[in-house]
């Protein structure tokens, strides 16, 4: 058995500014656990440019945003263990680990924090009929041939969703020479942000085409072709509106999901149904006492920078629960999301004396040009702000300060379409 | 003809108009001005691709153009980098290429790799 | 010149692996054909999966045979083989009065056959299968079927045939057999040829075309389109035995079952179907969910992560065919191998291995070895004995896929044994990397990698599957 203060499940974004912050608050004894032989999670594949312009205001790329987590983690000499494989979270706050240094090993910890990211969506989740032919990948695994490897999974690519990913994907696979030929988006608006449709399809001519989606994989042992169709509201293929696409590759950029089986299957943990991830209160802290989940492996995020925030939140958290206890708890208030608002953090707030502060972040369910951002107290408005271009792909955050949390029973966050 | 942009400066992708008559609007900071002032007569890129690495710990390195480039030109950029190896070690900021095909910008490496 | 096999077994599915494990029992020259690049890429790894117990095919019939005599056998064969087995037991339920009918007769079935079965009253059966429709009323049990790993059953079949000198072509698709005096001559779509005393057609889906080439048959495969939906192993009690619908006139219906690695399948459809066809279709699938929501109501459809599906070789004449050709001796025709092939196919090999002998005079392998090498899984050992192996051989404590926690130590053991893997999906089958939620998007950079190191080539030479699969198929980093 291994003894550590903290332990920290993953070493990407939010991890690495988890143990930072922890460290920064005074527990020095803290084992960060990464799978993979180098630390920074995703990073290390998203090449491209846009990170960090709200933690360093400057525009850095993926490996470099990594990099200076990375620099802040080597000059505290915080331990870190790679290629070390979690294979199970216990309530106890023990945790199973395999690598090739231990062999299989248990660690106790006195505080635990979840940053093991996200997945991807893969065809088999969304059910795409047809053949299951060699080249059909998702957005990150093709990235990861090309950015990490050098190799390009095929010539003639088609794209299905308009998540971010995909988008840069088809930007990144055109410069090295493939033939991207359009992108098909389920839903009537674009999943992505704006600016990556103007630079990464606009700038290549690559058609977008909304309310579309991929209804058939044609191929054998290859894929040889797709066929497209158009959608109805109700989400469903329009009959006689089948489109046949010859191409090699079709990369799937359908969303994202938080990867949760250390903590649901070991420790059986509370997951929120809307995100996939963990029931947290505000700070972070999940259902299991002493587990605390930060970055995309709470809710999927859009904005590296604001993982980092979350997991510097969650090591702050983490470390003070280890210096100095838990406090009382006066009450428990619940938050839910409520019109217009696709799912909101915390779940809960747990008041203590501390309280004065509380961040939400949420997302919108549909794209809005102007709204109201209500919090509510069963039908009595504690908040409202005002607020422009709402859309589903950009998290939002509002924090609501006050020191009466306790005069609250039951908080609602909605937007009212202006 | 008024021209409609989407800015790529930040992740906001704010809309701007460029008017006939000169003027431009619907831009939040001033980034987002120069942004379509320089899209309307030259429009730049940044480029972020990989370059070979041998003898290093991973086979290939991120690189990034240090400044804009010319839109038109960014096909030959990645050319002229898919030609070329660099030697590990590499460190962030190390110039992969100076001055690309003349271009008056250098190509350099932004990741850290160990020579194996 | 050319050689002279005692037998040439044409097909490597699970039922042409097995034939060939047993027939190296004794001494002999034996060779395998296989058109693809592994062994076992048809039917054999898209089926059900389950070794059913036998309780329900007519009495009398091969299928019936081969079956309770194929159950009987797979947990020494598991054992031997080391292949992922569970004896769950199954299921049958009935929903209506007319089906508890059904289930009487059934009874009376399983008696015949051989086979243990208890009738279930509703009460007991929804302790034992909280989830079911409350709507059951009752059901059969068999506690002798089982759930096994199709991939690793086929594959290791043909890897201990292969430690005990059965020789293996892949890639090898058989075009033309030819009956010459005592000679089989058995040309491949290359031109190349073979030559044989004696020839086992277990060529699948494609058996019956095989043997028109020689004989006059009475019999077809007919094949037909089964489609599942796979879900992750999100809980170990969901589903605990293999549920099956009490059969109708209108047909089986459909089961829901644990997998011998805990997710959980739900399936077949039937339908008629081309023998290459092993599309899904959406209507199909809707189909399938809305009938198997009469055995399971809440079926969390969240947790699905791949649908697929497999054709069987129906039989035309109801049975499995499993015979030698009376116009040309010599020639074993195992044909329309349909469900419960699976299960049967321990019992067919040693049968049919036995036929050839007989015919060939052939001697007993006193070196046969009827185990494989153990597989090294940390959930097999304890603690203190798995890290003295990790101490040994490092590999064997990193982690590749993380969903089915499977380490380098594992693919590399995989890539080297007979019968070893050489493709991405080669690896999947035998080990599970690319078979759990995250479908390889994770681990199959990794898996190329170590698949090319292993094997000496470069990466863009790894297959997906077949020749001509390459995933990472374009280097663009050549350098200078």
């Amino acid at each position: 058995m291994i003894y550590r203060d903290l332990v920290i499940i993953g070493g990407g974004s939010a991890g690495l500014a988890a143990a930072v912050s922890a460290y920064d608050n005074g527990v020095k004894s803290i084992l960060l656990l990464e799978k993979s032989p180098e630390l920074g999670g995703i990073l290390n594949q998203c090449i491209h440019n846009g990170f960090g312009l709200h933690r360093f205001k400057e525009e850095l790329t993926g490996p470099e945003y990594a990099a200076r987590y990375i620099k802040e983690f080597r000059a505290r000499n915080i331990e870190a263990m790679n290629e070390t494989q979690v294979l199970k979270l216990h309530e106890d706050l023990t945790v199973d680990v395999m690598s090739s240094k231990l062999g299989l090993e248990t660690i106790q910890a006195k505080a635990v924090v979840l940053a093991m990211g996200c997945n991807e969506r893969t065809g088999g989740q969304i059910s795409i009929p047809g053949d299951r032919p060699k080249g059909v990948y998702t957005a990150g695994l093709a990235q990861k041939h090309l950015n990490i490897d050098g190799y390009l999974v095929g010539k003639r690519v088609y794209i299905l969703g308009s998540g971010d990913i995909g988008l840069i994907m088809a930007r990144r696979m055109t410069l090295e020479g493939a033939k991207v030929l359009g992108v098909s988006e389920l839903m009537p608006y674009s999943n992505g942000l704006n600016r990556n449709i103007v630079q990464c399809l606009k700038d290549f001519d690559i058609p977008l085409r909304l309310h579309n989606t991929v209804t058939k994989i044609i191929g054998k042992p290859n894929l040889t072709a797709i066929e497209i169709s158009d959608v109805d509201d109700n989400l469903r293929p329009i009959k006689g509106t089948e489109q046949i696409i010859e191409c090699d590759t079709l990369l799937l950029s359908v969303g994202l999901y938080p990867i949760n089986t250390i903590f649901t299957e070991g420790a059986h943990g509370k997951l929120y149904a809307k995100t996939k991830g963990a029931f947290v209160d505000q700070n972070l802290e999940t259902s299991i006492p002493g587990v605390f989940s930060a970055g995309n492996v709470l809710h999927v995020h859009d904005l590296v920078d604001f993982v980092s925030m979350e997991g510097e939140i969650a090591g702050k958290n983490a470390a003070n629960l280890i210096l100095n206890g838990r406090k009382d708890v006066k009450k428990v208030v619940e938050v839910t999301e409520s019109n217009n608002v696709g799912y909101v953090l915390p779940n809960i707030i747990n008041v203590t004396e501390a309280t004065d502060s509380v961040e939400f972040s949420f997302r919108v369910r549909k794209p809005m040009k102007r709204g109201e951002i209500i919090i509510r107290d069963g039908d009595t408005v504690v908040k409202s702000i005002k607020a422009m271009d709402l859309l589903p792909s950009e998290m939002k955050k509002v924090t609501l300060k006050t020191n009466d949390f306790e005069s609250y029973n039951h908080l609602f966050v909605e937007v009212k379409e202006l | 003809m008024d021209r409609e942009f989407t800015c790529i400066v930040c992740p906001k992708g704010c809309h701007i108009t460029a008017h006939e008559d000169g003027t431009i609007t619907g831009y939040t900071c001033l980034r987002g001005l120069n942004y379509v002032k320089q899209e309307l007569v030259d429009p730049r890129r940044t480029l972020t691709s990989t370059v070979k690495v041998d003898n290093g710990q991973l086979r290939v390195c991120p690189v990034k153009s240090q400044d804009t480039l010319p839109k038109d030109r960014v096909f030959d950029v990645v050319a002229e980098i898919d030609k070329m190896s660099i030697k590990a070690p590499v460190h962030i900021g190390d110039v992969v290429i100076e001055n690309v095909l003349g271009l008056g910008v250098n190509i350099i490496a932004t990741k850290n790799i160990g020579a194996k | 010149m050319e050689k002279l096999y005692d037998s040439i077994i044409i097909g490597g599915g699970v039922i042409g692996c097995a034939v060939a494990r047993y027939l190296s029992r004794y001494n002999g020259s034996f060779l395998v054909l296989e058109k693809h690049n592994d062994v076992g890429d048809e039917t054999s790894s898209a089926n059900s999966a389950i070794v059913h117990s036998g309780y329900d095919p007519k009495p009398g019939t091969k299928k019936a045979i081969f079956n309770v005599k194929g159950n009987k056998m797979m947990p020494q064969v598991a054992e031997e083989l080391d292949v992922p087995f569970i004896k769950n037991g199954s299921l049958t339920v009935s929903f209506s009065d007319e089906e508890d009918e059904t289930l009487k007769e059934l009874m009376e079935r399983a008696k015949e056959n051989g086979v243990r079965a208890e009738l279930i009253e509703h009460d007991e059966l929804l302790k034992m299968e909280p989830n079911l429709n409350p709507e059951a009323h009752k059901a059969i049990l068999c506690p002798d079927a089982g759930v096994i790993s199709p991939f690793n059953l086929c594959v290791n079949f043909m890897e201990n045939a292969m430690d005990n000198g059965v020789e293996l072509r892949l890639n090898s698709k058989v075009e033309k057999v030819e009956h010459d005096g005592d000679i089989f001559r058995v040309t491949l779509e290359s031109g190349e040829a073979f030559e044989a005393k004696t020839v086992v057609n277990a060529a699948g889906l494609y058996s019956d075309e095989i043997a028109a080439q020689l004989d006059d048959i009475n019999y077809h495969v007919v094949p037909r389109k089964g489609e599942y939906y796979v879900l992750d192993h999100f809980n170990e009690n969901w589903v605990k035995h293999t549920l099956f619908m009490c059969p109708t006139k209108v047909g089986k219906g459909v089961l829901v079952s644990p997998t011998s690695s805990l997710d959980y399948i739900v399936g077949p459809t039937n339908e008629e179907a081309s023998k290459t066809d092993t599309s899904t279709e959406a209507s199909v699938l809707a189909e399938l969910k809305a009938t198997a929501a009469k055995l399971v109501p809440q079926i969390p459809y969240f947790e699905n992560i791949r649908q697929f599906s497999g054709v069987r070789a129906n039989s035309s004449v109801g049975d499995f065919v499993i015979e030698e050709s009376k116009k040309n001796p010599g020639m074993f025709n195992l044909a329309c191998i349909m469900s419960p092939g699976l299960a049967s196919s321990p019992a067919i090999g040693e049968y049919v291995a036995d036929l050839v002998k007989d015919k060939l005079h052939l001697e007993v392998n006193p070196n046969f070895n009827p185990r494989i090498r153990k597989h090294i899984r940390f959930t097999k050992l304890d603690r203190d004995e798995y890290n003295k192996i990790v101490k040994e051989n490092p590999k064997y404590g990193k982690v590749i896929c993380r969903c089915e926690t499977v380490t380098e130590g594992e693919i590399v053991d995989a890539i080297h044994r007979n019968c070893g893997a050489r493709t991405v999906k080669g690896v999947k089958k035998r080990l599970r990397p690319g078979f759990g939620k995250c479908q390889g998007t994770f681990c199959q950079n990794d898996v190329i990698k170590i698949l090319a190191r292993e094997l000496n080539v470069s990466p863009d030479e790894i297959n997906y599957s077949d020749l001509n699969t390459q995933i990472m198929k374009y280097d663009v980093k050549g350098g200078n």
